[in-house]
């Protein structure tokens, strides 16, 4: 015998009520929580960009301790004094360019009528001044990001990397500390004064990263992908910054 | 556990030896070789498969009567979609932290096959109470292959657990490191979580003899 939930008119009538009813629950749950992970979003970038010039909340050798949220908002405006982002080659001052998605800039450059918008943030820390751009690249499955704090001096002070979907344990170290913090100090031009970037390099033989000079950090065992990843992205954005980091140290 | 009823009790009991979806069904082997790196990533995962296993299975178990067979699987992928995006957006709003880390397993739920498998093996056919002990049981047994294999990975691949150096420091070459041991990069990559599962499966049959197919 047939049973009810064989007919075809109440197949296709209960598909239209699981549809609407599923669509319309996870509507609403998108709308009532969309403002709170907005917040959290921002927060998280204001997080960033602090830890890379050097303010969070670390204690031990190996944990990454952001300040915490509710307080970064105000910590945020306390240590960074101006915001801008780079249009067309024009410096444009704008307190919320940190809520400027990179990835989402990249994208609308595929219209070659749009130019992209490049957050730039100045920081101050004891006296000593902060540039901090962020950057933007592929690791080996997905995008990677971060922000590099750069000194007066044209040093790497800092970096923060986060990514979307690197592998547990190789790639997805490059948030660790121990990756992150080879970075610091890490000098960006070479011997002649060239701009090199810094390359994620195998075979350094200098895992604890002394030479600050050779524009070289060692790489992470097993991702490779990702490493080279971190080098380009690097590379692409520090050389775009720089000039007018440079413009405005002067 | 004087709550459950015999046939209860063997319903979370089973699926955690005789009858373990990852060792005996061999299914869930894909998550549990992508994820299993690290032993923290696996407890995460195994707790999320637990909820959404519970969940999904009183759910589908609640509709069992009114799903048309016809569009059955479409209707449990529906019900374990819309689970893991309640989660996901739940997380990123409430414990955003946690939700990042988690990033990459939530997406991993929707094709874990012992879900599905549950769903039509178990959960249409069975009550609601039953079908939630089934699930939790299930879930249970995934997570504690998971759990095992993480261990196993994380300690000789990496040479700490939950990220905490438990064999002494590579770089600075102390505790067994500074008699020579080395971490097993390769412990590291997929093939290895493969060759872990084989591992316990082997113990698993040898210990107990009666789940060795006849030829």
């Amino acid at each position: 015998m047939a049973k009810k939930t064989d007919n075809n008119l109440y197949t296709l009538f209960f598909a239209i009520v699981m549809v609407i009813v599923v669509g319309s629950l996870l509507a609403f749950l998108a709308s009532t929580l969309k403002p709170r992970i907005v917040e959290n979003q921002r927060f998280e970038k204001q997080q960033n960009i602090l830890y890379a010039m050097g303010i969070h909340n670390n204690e031990g050798d190996n944990d990454v301790q952001f300040i915490a949220t509710d307080k970064v908002g105000e910590v945020f405006d306390s240590y960074i004094s101006n915001q801008y982002y780079i249009q067309g080659g024009e410096m444009i001052e704008d307190d919320e360019a940190y809520l400027i998605d990179l990835a989402r800039e990249e994208a609308l450059t595929r219209n070659p009528e749009y130019k992209k918008r490049l957050p730039l943030f100045i920081g101050e820390k004891d006296g000593e001044k902060f540039y901090i751009v962020p950057v933007l690249g592929k690791g080996l499955w997905d995008a990677i990001w971060g922000f590099v704090a750069i000194g007066e001096d044209l040093v790497v002070k800092g970096v923060y990397f986060d990514h979307k979907a690197e592998t547990p344990g190789l790639g997805a170290n490059i948030k660790e500390r121990f990756f992150m913090d080879k970075f610091s100090g890490e000098h960006i031009f070479d011997d002649e004064g060239d701009f090199a970037g810094i390359t994620v390099a195998k075979g350094n033989n200098d895992p604890a990263n002394n030479r600050k000079q050779d524009n070289k950090v060692d790489a992470i065992a097993g991702s490779t992908i990702t490493g080279d990843g971190v080098t380009a992205m690097l590379r692409n954005y520090l050389r775009t910054y720089l000039p007018y980091i440079q413009s405005i140290n002067q | 556990m004087g709550l459950l009823s015999k046939k209860d009790r063997a319903l979370i009991l089973d699926p955690l030896t005789d009858n373990n979806p990852i060792t005996i069904q061999v299914l869930g082997i894909c998550s549990a070789l992508a994820i299993t790196a690290q032993l923290k990533a696996s407890i995460v995962m195994a707790l999320s498969v637990i909820f959404v296993m519970g969940v999904g299975n009183i759910v589908i178990s609640l509709m069992r009567n009114m799903i048309p067979s016809k569009i059955r699987i479409i209707v449990q992928l529906v019900v374990v979609a819309t689970l893991v995006i309640i989660v996901d957006q739940v997380l990123k709003a409430y414990a955003y932290e946690l939700s990042k880390q988690l990033s990459v397993f939530i997406g991993l739920i929707i094709t874990n096959c012992i879900i599905m498998g549950r769903f039509e093996a178990f959960a249409l056919g069975n009550g609601v109470w039953r079908s939630f002990l089934d699930g939790i049981g299930n879930a249970l047994g995934y997570g504690v292959i998971l759990i095992i294999v993480g261990f196993f990975r994380e300690l000789l691949g990496s040479g700490t657990l939950l990220g905490i150096q438990v064999l002494g420091d590579p770089i600075a070459k102390t505790g067994l490191y500074s008699i020579g041991y080395e971490n097993n990069g390769f412990m590291l990559l997929s093939p290895m979580a493969l060759i872990v599962v084989g591992i316990i499966i082997w113990v698993q049959r040898t210990r107990s003899p009666h789940l060795v197919e006849e030829n």
